[in-house]
């Protein structure tokens, strides 16, 4: 008669040999906080990695890294389809990152926007561009090695030769970053890569042309230093804040130390990245991702992926054992018609 | 088990040009006009897609819904071959056949998707193969299934010709690719659910879970045997032949068994995360997750194993409703539970929509020259039908004859 309990257990085990160690493990793994079972080691960042400092307290909104980067990368202009009434078409005012834009300047407003890097009442700027992770998920999840880390800088590099345009690294990306060129029948992935593509360029140019020193180019571990310093410090006391790169001889900018948020952003969040961040306000105010584990996604993918995957041991002898049985069993149901 | 020897396949026969094959014909057109401007204009004068939405219908739809309706002759497989479930045979072939279709237009969807199409076979370069990718796994698995699959049906072909030296050969090493056949979809099938995991924060905790490739497997599963109910139902109202009713019959208690345990495993991971929660807010997500949901358990009751074989009409009901909580699932894990952000939505245009009903015409137009003109399905003579017969009474089952 009907397949019964015992034969349904058999097609369980049969089947399930991948499907039930991912079961019987990602059970007792799943969401047990930030202990995951089937979860590699996290990536740690290398020793010289670069990266950016941005403080938003210091941040004066006048975009010129918008406009330094677009030189440099030799991008277009952008006018968003809300902006044409009025923008004739020769002024870049980007809203978002996209494949024309590979750093903007976005504001936080709140009530009447009376005091700047106030939560209330107050408004604050946030500079988007990528933070060049640690243990990046636009690399993990990228089949064709078009997305790469410098070994000692760190620098999250793209390969446009190698890509094929899947867009798993514009749908993966925590932070938002990774852009394709919709419009373009032969279309690119877009993301900023701190200017390493760039020829002639000792410095990222948004952090060579920041009047303020909010954006600060050096070391990511000399960077850290630099925010935990600021932070370290009474508010309202005066403070000499480098520019362009961390260390270099230009003129320092004498300013009051803001109130700061209490932590670095970038230092644990999705396993670290190399662009660091200090604010007035809450980053989630700033539309940056909060309320996230301080590990990468991608270690949880590549857990799963290599336990199931380890030496191809489990799919090798599942293989042998449907082999063996097709073997088996398809002599049993041969036509007589074939002979 | 008794020996399935006597199983004989011949072409239904028929006129290829009937009005149904024009309107399909009609809808393949419309989605190749849309097509000509996503290859001239860029995806972006096509489709809804943005940098919010990356992926839209032609991936949840036409690739992570259409390779699990193409799932046929991995369950069939399985159920024949492994578990030497032999009376399943008659299955096979159709089966076979709905699976080569489902992949291969799966695959086909996958290059008009792709931003840089031209690039692709730097997918089968082992010097950019990046190992750590879930994509490239999956990619691999099912280029290698499409093959394993114009193997397994390559006997059509070979007896069609009466190529039978070839037949005979090919038979002796049959057994690897039957296996082959099992495990690919195993993998790739299970890396769709793994796909979504790397996602983290963005797709919502309803479906967010370390299980998705164990639910991912479960629902290609049962989507399998579904889409071989679904059309040996139509096959046999279509072409006016006796229906496997008593085979199906069976086969409703698999499916009963591998629904079950999808939906115990969904709602106790919910519950065990306590993001079960989410489900009682007044949103899409709440709502679309019930809508899952509820076909999963609406298909589980129309299934339940039952003294009386079900009518064909039943099962034709029982099997769309499946078809539909798979569907949903899948959608909902690849759109609708997907949350890139402020100011990003979504919702397919009308050229994405196009293309995909084209790319499911395309299918069925196929399935129909195929069936007409191959040896595909079972040849109906008597002692075919006094087999049946018997068949049924063993099994104190009397429906066999009820769709002739």
């Amino acid at each position: 008669m009907a397949l019964n309990r015992r034969d349904f257990l058999k097609l369980a085990t049969v089947d399930g040999a991948v499907g039930a160690a991912a079961a019987g493990s990602t059970m007792l793994a799943a969401d047990t906080a930030s202990a995951q079972l089937l979860q590699r080691p996290p990536r740690p960042m290398p020793e010289e990695a670069v990266g950016l400092l941005y403080d938003s307290t210091l941040c004066i909104g006048c975009r010129a890294c918008q406009v330094a980067c677009k030189r440099a990368n030799g991008m277009p202009i952008d006018i968003p389809e809300t902006y044409e009434a009025w923008n004739g078409g020769t002024w870049d005012t980007p809203t978002d990152l996209s494949g024309d834009t590979l750093t903007v300047i976005q504001v936080y407003q709140d009530g009447t926007m009376e005091v700047k890097d106030r939560e209330t009442d107050g408004f604050a700027f946030i500079k988007r561009q990528c933070m060049h992770c640690t243990d990046a998920s636009c690399i993990s999840v990228c089949p064709v090695s078009a997305m790469t880390k410098d070994p000692v800088t760190g620098v999250v590099t793209h390969h446009p030769d190698r890509c094929i345009g899947c867009r798993y690294c514009v749908l993966a990306c925590p932070f938002g970053v990774p852009r394709y060129e919709f419009d373009n029948p032969f279309g690119q992935i877009q993301k900023c890569q701190l200017c390493t593509n760039v020829p002639d360029r000792d410095i990222p140019a948004c952090a060579d042309v920041c009047p303020t020193g909010a954006t600060l180019y050096g070391r990511t571990t000399d960077l850290q230093q630099e925010a935990e310093r600021r932070l370290g410090m009474a508010p309202g006391e005066t403070y000499r804040f480098p520019r362009g790169a961390l260390g270099d001889d230009r003129a320092s900018h004498e300013a009051p130390i803001a109130h700061y948020q209490s932590a670095v952003y970038g230092e644990q969040i999705l396993g670290g990245t190399q662009v660091r961040m200090l604010a007035g306000v809450p980053f989630a105010d700033l539309g940056m991702p909060h309320d996230v584990p301080d590990y990468s996604y991608a270690s949880i993918t590549e857990g799963i992926q290599h336990t199931l995957y380890k030496y191809f041991i489990a799919p090798a002898v599942l293989l042998a054992g449907l082999v063996y049985f097709a073997y088996k069993n398809a002599r049993s149901h041969r036509p007589e018609d074939w002979d | 088990m008794a020996k399935q020897s006597d199983q004989v396949h011949a072409p239904v026969g028929g006129r290829l040009f009937t009005p149904m094959f024009f309107g399909l014909g009609l809808l393949v057109l419309v989605a190749g006009f849309f097509l000509f401007n996503r290859f001239v204009f860029g995806l972006g004068s096509v489709t809804n897609l943005s940098d919010g939405y990356p992926w839209g219908i032609w991936i949840a739809i036409d690739l992570v819904v259409g390779t699990a309706l193409g799932c046929a002759g991995y369950a069939v497989a399985l159920l024949v071959y492994i578990l030497n479930r032999g009376e399943y045979h008659p299955l096979v072939r159709p089966a076979l056949l709905a699976s080569l279709f489902g992949y291969a237009l799966g695959g086909a969807a996958v290059m008009i998707d792709l931003g840089r199409y031209w690039q692709g076979y730097n997918m089968f370069l082992p010097w950019l193969s990046q190992y750590n990718s879930v994509m490239l796994e999956t990619a691999l698995c099912i280029a290698a299934y499409i093959t394993v699959l114009m193997v397994e049906f390559s006997p059509v072909f070979l007896e069609r010709l009466g190529m039978k030296n070839i037949r005979r050969r090919l038979d002796k090493v049959l057994f690897i690719f039957i296996g082959l056949g099992v495990l690919l979809p195993t993998m790739h099938q299970s890396s769709m659910g793994t796909i979504l995991v790397v996602l983290g924060h963005q797709l919502s905790p309803l479906w967010q879970t370390q299980l998705l490739p164990l639910l991912f497997l479960t629902s290609a599963l049962f989507m399998g045997f579904a889409i071989v109910v679904f059309e040996a139902v139509l096959a046999s109202v279509g072409f006016r032949r006796p229906m496997e009713a008593f085979i199906l019959n069976k086969l409703s208690t698999v499916m009963a068994w591998l629904l079950l345990g999808f939906v115990v495993v969904r709602i106790a991971d919910l519950l065990f995360r306590g993001d079960i929660v989410l489900a009682f807010r007044a949103n899409l997500d709440a709502l679309m997750f019930w809508v899952e949901i509820a076909l999963h358990v609406t298909a589980l009751v129309l299934l339940w194993p039952r003294r009386i074989p079900a009518s064909p009409r039943r099962m034709f009901l029982s099997a769309s409703t499946m078809l539909a909580a798979g569907a949903v699932y899948r959608i909902n894990c690849y759109l609708v539970g997907y949350h890139p952000g402020d100011g990003w939505n979504y919702f397919p245009s009308v050229g994405e929509i196009m293309v995909t009903v084209g790319i499911f015409a395309l299918e069925i137009m196929l399935y129909l020259v195929f069936v007409k003109r191959l040896p595909v399905l079972h040849t109906v003579d008597r002692a075919y039908r006094e087999e049946h017969a018997a068949q049924a009474r063993e099994g104190g089952a009397a429906a066999v004859g009820q769709a002739t």
